[in-house]
């Protein structure tokens, strides 16, 4: 590997790809090359940094500047300045890491990365994803080699219970245990699975881990099939994620190249290799049977348990499937002792908890935190507070299997077994953070519908009792909704749950039961005064001209689509609820908050 | 077989090791409702209406699916667990179109049988959407999805029994339906007729398509002279739709009741299979000293020649060429019984009663038109007829026992057994072997080829010939037997294979049997047992000793395989493929 005095990092991710990060990489080499620079400066594509929010992210080393919004337009100005002649473009920084006109401060200084601590997210947006040899200087394959070399079967998944690792994939279950009992079924053939049908809406840690560090999850299997007793892998990825999926490809070519993969590995003779099975992106193929079932070329849904995967799973045969960021974490516990990764966490929450913070939040992006974080910890200090100065309302994990968090327990330490007691869950870690213009009774229905559309169609509960359930929340934001409607409600909340064949109908009602149990004044209100109060169900919604304010400017009527708004020039004008179809485009245009929602 | 014991609603009770609750619940006296389970082929844990409860469980347990482990203590019927059944009938009725009042299945329905037992009687949840696709794009059935609850029943038989797999859960979540790949018509598959589909569905999601009126308009027409003829296996099950035992002969009953209903002549196809016999016999010796094509494959069943046509084109010529004891009878119905009775064929109708669906897509093939009409006008199924009866109110089980209309209603034994898998053969080889070795049989009885399993096999010396046979029902078994005899891994000479499992005794037009029936019943050996003891209680055991068939072939067709036999009985077939 050549030495260069610079390294150039560029956000490889699918959020910085998608704002034309490539194009950058493009400009910076044709720039570079120009000046003749080439030799002496690497540019890199990585996997994400995690602030997605400021992407497109150029980081140089070895000052650590962190250039946010990136242009094509700004590369010139960062080779001749910065690279040519030593002068940091200032304007293009992220303001956090600013101290004053002449000093930075170290990213991991920011508020942002400040209470992160990065196990499974260690070598995104760090090293070159698609180079074997960057993850090898990050130690990669060396906990692969130990294993193979100086461990047991048992003696590794005994060093996985007593790390405390529970599957990241949203249930929690212990890791090593997982894999005790696929070591203690009986066959000669067994196999190893990585789930990578992330679905979550607002979900992309684990697209993240893949498209920034893909060996780690390659040699996290390779680990668990020698513990286990298996020969092959699979991992099921989505075919949405082109990146992740291209980076595998070369990950496990270049793996193959290395003798990490193959049959015989480091040669000692243990045989393993690993091959991909693209989803089609059916949201029930995160749950373990289904997915299985999907990999045998069946249409993609759950089996009764058991029999478990662990007896008898892909093809018929014991397998073990975990989540990629539980993947990501396996070599570290192996290199670093379960001790050390038993020492982060809460008592049964060992580790660390990647989440994407999306929604009301300033700083959207990939977050590792220590499990035990708080939750106002992650949106006032990471997050970076709610925008234009709102008001938190709740936050949402879990996705659609989850549940809300409401303001009053903001303070609560996230882990698995608080999350399920304030009735919400882990999930896979999607947090959506919300203001106080979200209506509750809306956001449940936006789960549902997501849940409706993505059952499978196989049990009766899920299948009908979702989308009647759905019917009835539709009934509450029409205005048509009833007390008695939300007592039947709830009830066939607890049928589904109580009668669905997979995890995905079981948790379908958790985000209308969260909701209506922290927000039930919210769902009263639509129910009895026929009104959203945060005036986002638009049935129940009246835009009305406070007649003292208006100075008849005739600006909204000239806005509004439908002609709705009459009135005279100089004369307060007002808005006909027949014609108006809330869209709300007056109350953006006056100059004089004259016009109110109700 | 070790025993794991257990409580089910607080009774001991000590069941198989792997058995199911609803395994266990049945030993301990207790019935647990199901809708989707099907045993042995569709235990998937669908529709949720068998949940229980286990102490110390998680969740609720499917009863289909969950085994039974030691020391589990499981209760069925809890206030909770009837008031979750109760939803999920409501559930499944809000996307059923419910107009019980006058659906084919009304008191013959597994959903209404189930709504009543829960009280469930109003639609708790407005109906919003339903599956109003109706096809009836085959003649034989008609699908209609707004009756379907998805219980995939009509996917599993499809599939695992019969290797077609023509049908399939389409689309996902609330759109998910039954249909075929494309949503293409079912006549656009290569769908085999079998009817299996028919026979499980627990409501009117799938039937046959109801051709009685047919029937009775011939019946009211005084130009015509309606003749009817009710195959083998109908007479052992067709006392299942008045509610007696499984496996009662009611042959006397059958044909008083369709004396009563108007039909100017009660024949028996019994008599036709005797014919086939001696052709399909024939055949074989002709085959096995002119050097084959061997092994000659039986033809009697009109799914399985489709499912040959389709699937294993390469074995048609294998098939023999006799039609089947169905069109048979109408052949000689409107050849020569026409003539000996001065009749005008084209004032006859020829209605058959059949243990199978298929017979109706049969009646309408090429080469089954003897003297340039439908040898057979009508088919209709044992279910069929069963409404008839009903509808004509003729009290079933009062009826007086009568015997057919000589001219066509003798038969012997051996065309009695056609109706159960194995049967063909044995007649078959009852009358062969006496042929070749022209010696009487001691017994005529040939046991190995008898019983339920998918495939036989047995060798017989006959006169120093050794002939190798194995029998089969159920297409997937079939195919099996059709891939090992394609692979050079088996030789046979004389193979006979039945579409539906069990022969037609397990046909797609026989009675309905719920799931609660069919999960604990041996409905094939019981159904079968009554055709084979009517044969053993006979003196008149071989097809070639029938008088009638002797008659007919002296005063009419001459030997048999001869010229005119050939133009009336035999026919041809197709090399479909899998996409026509």
């Amino acid at each position: 590997m050549a030495i260069a005095r610079t390294h150039i990092l560029v956000c490889g991710g699918t959020g910085c790809s998608s704002s034309h990060s490539q194009a950058l990489i493009d400009e910076l080499n044709r720039e570079l090359e120009e000046k003749g620079l080439l030799g002496e400066v690497q540019v890199i594509k990585t996997g994400c940094f995690g602030l997605c929010a400021l992407g497109p992210v150029v980081v140089v080393y070895p000052e650590g500047c962190f250039y946010s919004h990136v242009t094509e337009a700004d590369i010139p100005e960062i080779v001749e300045e910065h690279i040519l002649k030593g002068r940091i473009v200032t304007r293009l920084l992220y303001q956090e890491t600013v101290v004053d006109d002449k000093t930075i401060k170290n990213l991991n200084h920011t508020k942002f990365y400040e209470k992160q601590h990065r196990v499974a997210l260690r070598n995104c947006g760090v090293i070159n994803p698609e180079n074997i040899d960057e993850y090898i200087a990050m130690d990669g394959y060396e906990a692969l080699g130990r294993v193979l070399t100086q461990m047991t079967p048992d003696e590794v998944i005994q060093t996985i219970k007593d790390s405390g690792l529970r599957g990241r994939g949203g249930g929690g279950f212990p890791t090593g245990q997982k894999w005790f009992f696929a070591r203690q079924s009986k066959g000669d053939v067994k196999y190893v699975c990585c789930n990578a049908d992330e679905g979550d809406p607002g979900a992309f840690m684990d697209r993240s881990v893949l498209e920034g560090d893909p060996h780690v999850v390659l040699e996290a299997m390779t680990i668990a099939g020698y513990a286990i007793g298996a020969h092959q892998g699979y991992i099921y990825v989505r075919a949405e994620y082109p990146i992740a999926i291209h980076r595998l490809e070369i990950a496990i070519k270049q793996a193959r190249e290395y003798g990490f993969l193959g049959n015989d590995i480091f040669g000692t003779g243990f045989a393993f290799d690993i091959e991909l099975r693209l989803g089609s992106g059916a949201f029930v193929c995160g749950e373990e049977t289904a997915l299985m079932t999907s990999i045998e070329g069946h249409r993609g849904e759950p089996r009764p348990r058991p029999p478990f995967p662990a007896v008898k799973g892909l093809f018929g045969v014991p397998t073990i499937l975990n989540n990629v960021e539980t993947w990501a974490n396996i070599p570290r516990i192996i290199l670093n002792g379960a001790d050390w990764f038993a020492g982060m966490g809460t008592e049964r929450s060992k580790g660390t908890k990647v989440f994407c913070l999306v929604g009301k939040i300033n700083n959207t992006g990939l977050v590792e935190i220590p499990m035990g974080t708080t939750l106002r910890e992650i949106v006032e200090d990471i997050g970076g507070c709610i925008p234009n100065g709102k008001k938190f309302k709740a936050a949402q994990t879990g996705g659609p299997s989850g549940g809300c968090i409401p303001a009053s327990l903001i303070d609560t330490p996230i882990d698995y077994d608080n999350l399920i007691a304030i009735g919400s869950m882990m999930g896979s870690g999607g947090l959506i953070v919300m203001d106080e213009d979200t209506c509750m009774v809306d956001i449940a229905k936006f789960f549902l519908e997501f849940t409706v559309d993505e059952s499978c169609g196989k049990c009766t509960p899920c299948r009908v009792g979702t989308r009647r359930l759905l019917e009835m929340l539709e009934q509450i934001t029409s205005g048509n909704g009833t007390l008695e409607l939300l007592r039947e409600m709830e009830e066939l909340c607890y049928y589904i749950k109580a009668n669905s064949l997979c995890a995905l109908g079981q948790s379908a009602p958790n985000p209308v039961l969260s909701t209506l149990h922290y927000f039930r004044d919210e769902y009263e209100a639509h129910c009895v005064e026929k009104r959203c109060p945060a005036g986002v169900c638009k049935k129940l919604t009246r835009f009305v001209i406070e007649e003292e304010k208006c100075k008849g400017c005739t600006a909204c009527a000239r806005a509004c689509p439908v002609n709705a708004i009459i009135g005279e020039v100089r004369k307060p004008h007002h808005i006909d609820p027949e014609k108006c179809i809330k869209c709300g485009a007056c109350m953006e245009t006056c100059r004089f908050n004259a016009i109110v929602k109700r | 077989m070790n025993t794991v014991n257990l409580k089910i609603n607080n009774i001991p009770v000590a069941a198989p090791e792997g058995a199911t609750i609803l395994e266990a619940a049945h030993i301990a006296g207790i019935r647990i409702p199901t809708l989707c389970y099907l045993k042995e082929i569709n235990a998937i844990g669908a529709c949720r209406i068998c949940v229980c409860e286990v102490k110390g469980a998680r969740g609720l347990a499917a009863a289909c699916v969950m085994p039974v482990d030691e020391g589990m203590e499981v209760f069925t019927n809890t206030p909770a667990l009837q008031k979750y059944r109760r939803t999920t009938l409501e559930l499944i009725l809000s996307t059923h179109r419910t107009d019980c009042l006058s659906c084919p299945r009304s008191t013959d329905c597994e959903l209404q049988q189930l709504c009543r037992e829960y009280g469930v009687d109003m639609d708790r949840f407005t109906k919003k959407q339903q599956n109003e696709m109706v096809d009836a794009s085959m003649p034989h059935l008609v699908r209609d999805n707004s009756k379907c609850i998805l219980c995939r029943r009509c996917v599993a038989v499809c599939q695992k029994n019969q290797y077609a797999g023509v049908i399939e859960t389409c689309e996902r979540g609330y759109d998910t339906h039954i249909g075929c790949a494309f949503d293409m018509p079912l006549s656009e598959t290569a769908c085999v007729a079998c009817g299996q589909c028919t026979a499980v569905c627990p409501t009117a999601a799938l039937r046959e398509r109801d051709d009685t009126d047919k029937v009775w308009a011939a019946l009211n027409d005084p130009t015509k002279t309606v003749i009817v003829g009710p195959a083998p296996s109908v007479r052992a099950q067709l006392g299942e739709c008045f509610g007696m035992p499984i496996g009662t002969n009611v042959e006397g009953k059958l044909v008083a009741a369709l004396r009563r209903l108007g039909f100017d002549q009660v024949f028996d196809v019994d008599t036709a299979a005797d014919v086939t016999i001696m052709e399909e016999g024939t055949e074989l010796l002709h085959r096995l000293k002119e050097g084959g094509p061997l092994p000659l494959i039986t033809s009697c069943s009109p799914g399985w020649i489709k499912f040959c046509e389709h699937y294993y084109p390469e074995f048609v010529d294998n098939l023999s060429s006799c039609k089947s004891p169905q069109q048979m009878f109408g052949a000689l119905i409107k050849t020569y019984y026409a003539q000996k009775a001065g009749l005008d064929p084209k004032n006859i109708v020829v209605v058959s009663v059949m243990p199978c669906t298929a017979k109706k897509f049969e009646i309408g093939r090429e080469g089954q038109s003897a003297v340039g009409l439908p040898d057979v006008d009508i088919s209709i199924t044992t279910r069929e007829l069963a409404d008839m009866i009903r509808r004509a109110g003729i009290m079933f089980t009062q009826l007086p026992d009568e015997e057919f209309d000589p001219i066509f209603g003798i038969a012997s034994g051996a065309g009695h057994i056609f109706g159960a898998t194995g049967g063909v053969m044995e007649a078959a080889l009852r009358t062969v072997s006496e042929i070749v070795t022209g010696k009487e049989l001691a017994r005529p009885e040939f046991r190995e080829v008898r019983g339920i399993e998918g495939i036989k096999e047995a060798e017989y010396d006959l006169a120093g010939t050794k002939v190798k046979v194995a029998v089969t029902s159920g297409l997937a078994n079939a195919a099996k037997l059709l891939d090992r005899i394609k692979s050079g891994e088996a030789e046979y000479h004389f193979v006979e294979v039945m579409a539906c499992p069990g022969g037609c005794v397990n046909g797609g037009g026989q009675p309905h049997q719920s799931g609660d029936v069919r999960n604990f019943t041996d409905l094939r050996s019981l159904r079968a047992a009554a055709l084979y003891s009517e044969d053993e209680a006979m003196t008149l055991r071989k097809s070639h000793e029938n008088p009638v068939v002797k008659e007919l072939y002296a005063d009419y067709l001459g030997e048999p395989g001869s010229h005119l036999a050939h133009h009336i009985l035999h026919t041809t077939y197709v090399k479909r493929g899998l996409y026509k």
